[in-house]
């Protein structure tokens, strides 16, 4: 075996590949950029090699940057992880020449796999399903509807230059193929200056499956199931699991048996993914092989109990497959869910910073991987299993150089209902302050009902969320658990403040039963009734009743509370008069006030935000490093106001619609907060 | 008999109407709450004593025999705030728009004078259209006799003011000489003289808001320490400001039971220096990591960002904290975050209150505003308000403490207790190229020679290590312990007795 392996990769794959790499007792290198000298998977490797600025087209992407990186080192085998230089065939020849194992395929399969028409035409050979479709160009609409009957309607009719939706028509029977053809010629005239057109079978009811292979350099290749990636945000994965809740056992297995076929057709030899689209009656086409790790490996090993990179680093050391087909067994349900450093409520900008808070929830090892040895020592047991692949910590900067994505947060069950309930308290769990996240967005999607009868398709972001995230709401069982618990721990920090020193004897503060919270517009009077150090009945003015139970004091920022004796996980903050509290995707004003109190808070007036739609508002800390307009200017739609620089890139603020400038209030060269107004509208 | 005491609830049930329920619906309609009201929603429930319900003014001009409302315009009395004593008087603008008559000023007087005799702080609930022009001179008098008491009451007993509503001419100078005002977004305004006269006088135009709204006076004029929402909420906060301070200045401050082990350690506080020492971090997120619990009473927020001023608590007892903000002109100190850090440095210090200074300074704001505006006096004033105190002062350095800054931030010649430095602290002169152009100006047009002696520079002095040989930084210390250190500094500190000079007062460079 390998004495020492070097990982071309940083963030959260990097340590995923360190901890495998260190439970195989092999050593590893770490390679860092400027802006990773304090990164985690620096932390974590045995020794660690700079290889330059920033940019990962000036470090981790420079092959003889890492090859230099590899020969100071002294490392036998280098995995590159996924992304970078993972699927770089130049990379995996560089290596062979400088007799380094690679740990990953051939350079041949990198080569075949890697082109879109090459990887379709060796697919068809190794009687894979592909999309039917026409390869050759149309030459006019009665062409158009020949062969569109051919392929079988419906069938998209696409512009070969084509892209953003321009030059595409999809068409149901002769007519719409003879009109779309004619209107995606034009348009595609009009807008590429290409009016080529291509013909192809159009899926409905896509869903993104993909099938897990392992092959060995003897010949031998198994598939370890495949996990159903989809839902997705503009072809970016966000949730994952394995196994999929849409395939039955025969589709299963002819999916993978033709992903084994493809493999050993290009003579693969590691851990690859064979991707495929599946239609609502679950035909499936393949689109492409990824020749490297993917992302969303762990849900696999979750079920099946192999560890990939173990694997991998295996096959590149010539081993034979000590698994077989039949030793695959797909055990219980488990779901990724992929935390982004992107603000969902601001259409998902990506978000950087220094992380003043990052803790994950718990790891937790139970199911196939823990059976198999392969969690030893890095979890406790328990009946759910937590998973986070993750390469940041608290007090780790988020910059802006690298992929958005911060941890990968995985939970198993033996049923997938348990496996997505176990994610949302892990959800609930996870603190991360100090940048915008998706940790709302991926409860949100927990709790959809699509995806709660695994009904979703490729298109369930974009039809669901059509205008971007704007929050939930909860239902009001939901409002009343967590009154009950606001009240309960509002009870204990007013109990703690009438024991301030100084006090006029005999003369304390009783602290009082009777309560109202206030939340998402809704108020309970609610009763504290049979209060301790563990818990407290809170009684609603409906009769009805829960127990809380928890051992929160004033300060914790995460509240682990049993409600009735189910869990209730919440994140707690401080606001004038109550909390605030984040849990199941929610983001709430709690007030907990006496009667009296509330009473009178009623009388108060609403106070509508200020409208801002008159306003140029700054959307990140920045300095304005130049001013296109001055009062009075007329502005149009589009029209470039002023230049913010954050984090050494330049932002142009555009107008929103035409105006006139009545007032500038920033200067050039002020450094601003967000929301600053920097100028106004007439 | 039974008569008799069904009167005297008559009596009251007629005071505690006030102006009537006209008056105190339309107090509704403003989004105001009413005098008694506010009382209510400040002092623990039922514990308000009531003096003087049924006192009445004496005024016989322009008719005003005619109105005798109970209570003048104002109830008084005292209360407990978590069980601890103060003393309240609340304006009713229900009663002759809350205008200040000669026995409605009196009747303030009677509680000022109390909470002095009897140790208690005072908090005013501002809500008046100022003086009652039918009483003339007896008005004027009235809120001299006021003012007088604030200022006896001074350094004695915390004083708060609570603007609720209109407060103008001679009215503003009572808040104005209390340590803390704070006001209601959009319900309240103060000025000395308002937008009409304003008009006549300057030809100005301006809005009640935009003169001496609660926006003015947090971000501008610096006259208020705080704004809130509503009501409701200003009087939650003003409750939770009380919970940090002294009931008077013979007190300690207070101490309560806490949830936050106070060797609790912050591993990311060592990262929070970032590598580029050109680039800012957030002074907050280290004073919500050593405080207690995470909490912070922020005075000030809006003014002067450049420093933070506020309360937090260490084992369970109230500390002030004065901290430069690199986020905010670099954290430099100038005119007003001088003035604003000393006014709170004071008030710390004439309540025993320990004062903990984190610092990060690049030293002061250069230029001719300043030089004009008398930064010279105005940075005097912090460095004067340090060197006086004798209270328990701890001092963290992060990283910049240069030049003349460095000795006004509680240094150890200003009679600092503990000075800690964190290992990315700089203690010098000033900064590594403005030092080496000067020492080395021979050599400035040599780009390489410079980069040199800059390198040199930085090698030498940009440590704390040269300070703490000479015993200037008591000890260096890892940035996630500064908890635990300070805790422990403060610990120690209990027991600290120091006095000053005896003198009729000092002459600090107002």
């Amino acid at each position: 075996m390998f004495k020492k392996i070097l990982i071309a990769n940083r963030g959260e794959i990097a340590c995923r590949v360190i901890k495998t790499a260190r439970k195989m007792g092999i050593q590893t290198v770490a390679i860092y950029s400027d802006a990773d000298r304090n990164a985690l998977h620096v932390k974590m490797a045995d020794e660690a090699v700079h290889i330059g600025p920033p940019p990962a087209n000036q470090s981790y992407i420079v092959i003889d940057k890492v090859m230099e990186a590899i020969k100071s080192s002294g490392a036998e085998a280098v995995h590159p992880g996924y992304g970078f230089l993972s699927e770089n065939s130049k990379f995996a020849e560089a290596l062979d020449a400088a007799g380094v194992a690679f740990v990953g395929p051939p350079v041949g399969a990198i080569e075949k796999m890697g082109d879109k028409i090459t990887s379709k035409k060796i697919a068809q050979e190794a009687g894979v399903s592909t999309v039917p479709g026409y390869m050759g160009l149309i030459d006019d609409a009665e062409h158009a509807v020949k062969i569109a009957s051919e392929v079988g309607y419906p069938v998209m009719i696409k512009a070969s230059a084509g892209g953003g939706g321009k030059g595409m028509r999809i068409a149901w029977n002769d007519d719409e193929a003879r009109e779309g053809f004619q209107s995606s010629k034009n348009e595609a005239a009009n807008s590429f200056g290409d009016d080529r057109i291509f013909i192809e079978k159009f899926v409905t009811q896509p869903r993104h499956i993909e099938i897990q292979v392992l092959c060995d350099s003897h010949g031998n290749g198994i598939y370890l199931g495949e996990r159903e990636c989809s839902i997705q945000r503009r072809n970016q994965k966000v949730v994952e699991e394995a196994p999929s809740p849409f395939l039955d056992e025969k589709t299963r297995r002819a999916m993978g048996e033709q992903a084994v076929a493809l493999a050993q057709a290009v003579d693969y030899a590691s851990a690859g993914t064979v991707e495929f689209i599946v239609d609502g009656d679950k035909n499936f086409y393949f689109l492409e092989m990824n020749t490297r790790l993917q992302v969303e490996h762990p849900v696999t090993e979750l079920i099946t109990g192999v560890d990939l990179v173990e694997q991998m680093i295996r096959v590149a050391n010539g081993e034979k497959l000590t698994i077989t087909q039949d030793d695959v067994k797909l055990n219980g349900w488990a779901i990724e869910n992929r935390l982004y450093a992107e603000d969902p409520y601001r259409g998902f900008l990506p978000s950087i910073g220094r992380l003043t808070r990052y803790r994950p929830p718990a790891e937790v090892a139970a199911g196939p991987l823990l059976d198999n040895d392969k969690w030893q020592g890095d979890a406790d047991a328990g009946p759910v299993a937590v998973r986070n692949d993750t390469g940041v910590f608290e007090g780790g900067e988020i910059s802006m150089y690298y992929d958005p994505m911060i941890a990968k947060l995985c939970t198993w069950a033996p049923t997938r209902a348990e496996a997505i309930e176990a994610m949302r308290v892990a959800l609930d769990s996870f603190e991360v302050e100090g940048i915008g996240h998706n940790l709302p967005f991926l409860s949100a999607v927990m709790d959809h009902p699509i995806f709660i009868r695994g009904e979703m398709t490729t298109a369930f972001i974009a039809e669901e969320y059509p205008e971007g995230f704007e929050g939930v709401e909860l239902p009001e069982a939901d409002l009343k658990r967590i009154a009950a618990a606001t009240a309960a721990m509002n009870r204990i920090g007013e109990i703690r403040r009438a024991r301030v020193s100084g006090r006029m004897d005999n003369h304390e503060r009783k602290v009082g039963t009777d309560w109202n919270v206030a939340l998402q517009g809704a108020s309970f009077d609610v009763t504290i009734s049979a209060a301790d150090s563990t818990g407290a009945t809170v009684t609603f003015d409906d009769g009805t009743s829960l127990r809380v139970q928890g051992d929160w004091t004033p300060g914790d920022q995460l509240a682990k509370m049993t409600v009735d004796d189910a869990p209730l996980v919440l994140k707690v903050g401080k606001i004038s008069g109550g909390f605030r509290i984040r849990t199941r995707g929610v983001d709430l004003k709690v007030h907990v006030r006496t009667p009296r109190q509330a009473e009178l808070a009623r009388l108060m007036p609403e106070k509508v935000p200020a409208d801002t739609s008159k306003l140029l508002l700054c959307p990140m800390p920045g300095l304005v490093v130049k001013l296109n307009v001055a009062e009075g200017d007329q502005v149009q739609e589009g029209q470039a106001l002023c230049t913010i620089e954050a984090m050494k890139m330049e932002n142009i603020l555009r107008a929103e619609k035409a105006g006139t400038v009545s007032k500038v209030n920033a200067s050039e060269g002020d450094s601003l907060a967000v929301d600053d107004v920097i100028m106004e509208f007439e | 008999m039974k008569d008799i005491l069904t009167e005297l609830e008559d009596r009251r049930a007629q005071a505690r109407l006030g102006g009537g329920q006209a008056r105190i619906d339309a107090q509704h309609g403003r989004g105001k709450l009413t005098a008694r009201e506010r009382i209510e929603l400040l002092l623990d429930e039922d514990s308000f004593e009531e003096f003087d319900m049924f006192v009445a003014h004496r005024c016989t001009d322009f008719g005003m025999e005619k109105q005798k409302p109970a209570g003048d315009g104002v109830i008084t009395g005292w209360g407990t705030i978590n069980g601890r004593m103060v003393y309240v008087f609340s304006q009713d603008f229900t009663v002759f728009g809350g205008s200040l008559s000669e026995t409605h000023a009196q009747k303030i007087c009677k509680i000022q004078d109390m909470a002095i005799q009897n140790g208690a702080p005072v908090i005013g609930i501002n809500d008046s259209g100022g003086a009652r022009i039918q009483e003339g001179v007896a008005s004027l008098a009235g809120y001299a006799e006021v003012f007088q008491r604030n200022i006896m009451a001074s350094g004695v007993v915390p004083q708060i003011s609570l603007i609720m509503g209109p407060c103008a001419g001679g009215a503003v100078y009572s808040p104005a000489m209390t340590d803390f005002i704070f006001m209601v977004r959009d319900t309240s305004y103060m000025f000395v003289t308002g937008p009409d006269v304003v008009k006549t006088v300057t030809n100005e135009q301006v809005t009640a808001e935009e003169l001496g709204g609660a926006s003015t006076h947090t971000k501008k004029s610096s006259v208020a320490d705080g704004a809130f929402e509503n009501d409701v909420e200003a009087l939650a906060e003003v409750r939770r400001l009380v919970d940090f301070l002294p009931l008077n200045n013979r007190e300690k401050p207070p101490v309560r039971p806490f949830f936050d082990e106070p060797g609790r350690v912050e591993e990311s506080l060592d990262t929070l220096i970032p590598e580029n020492a050109n680039t800012p971090y957030d002074m907050k997120e280290l004073i919500h990591k050593v405080a207690d619990e995470g909490d912070f009473f922020e005075i000030q927020e809006d003014f002067a960002k450049n420093i933070i001023t506020g309360f937090i608590r260490l084992e369970g007892q109230s500390v002030g904290v004065v901290a430069n903000q690199p986020m905010v002109l670099a954290g430099c100190l100038d005119i007003d975050s001088s003035r604003k850090a000393a006014r709170f440095v004071r008030f710390c210090d004439a309540f025993e209150i320990p004062i903990l200074t984190l610092v990060d300074v690049p030293g002061f704001l250069p230029g001719t505003g300043q030089e004009y505006g008398g930064v010279i006096k105005h940075g005097a004033k912090l460095l004067f308000a340090y060197g006086e105190a004798t209270v328990p002062k701890v001092t963290v350095i992060t990283r910049k403490a240069y030049g003349g800054a460095y000795d006004v931030m509680a240094s150890k010649h200003l009679r600092g207790d503990f000075n800690y430095a964190w290992p990315t602290a700089e203690i010098a002169v000033m900064g590594a190229k403005g030092a080496t152009e000067i020492i080395h100006r021979g050599d400035l047009g040599n780009a390489e020679k410079i980069a040199k002696h800059t390198a040199d520079y930085e090698e030498r002095f940009a440590n704390p290590f040269v300070a703490a040989e000479r015993g200037f930084i008591d000890e260096v210390i890892m940035p996630h312990s500064t908890r635990r250190r300070i805790s422990k500094a403060f610990a120690s500190l209990r027991t600290k007795k120091l006095t000053n000079p005896w003198k009729k007062h000092d002459n600090i460079p107002l």
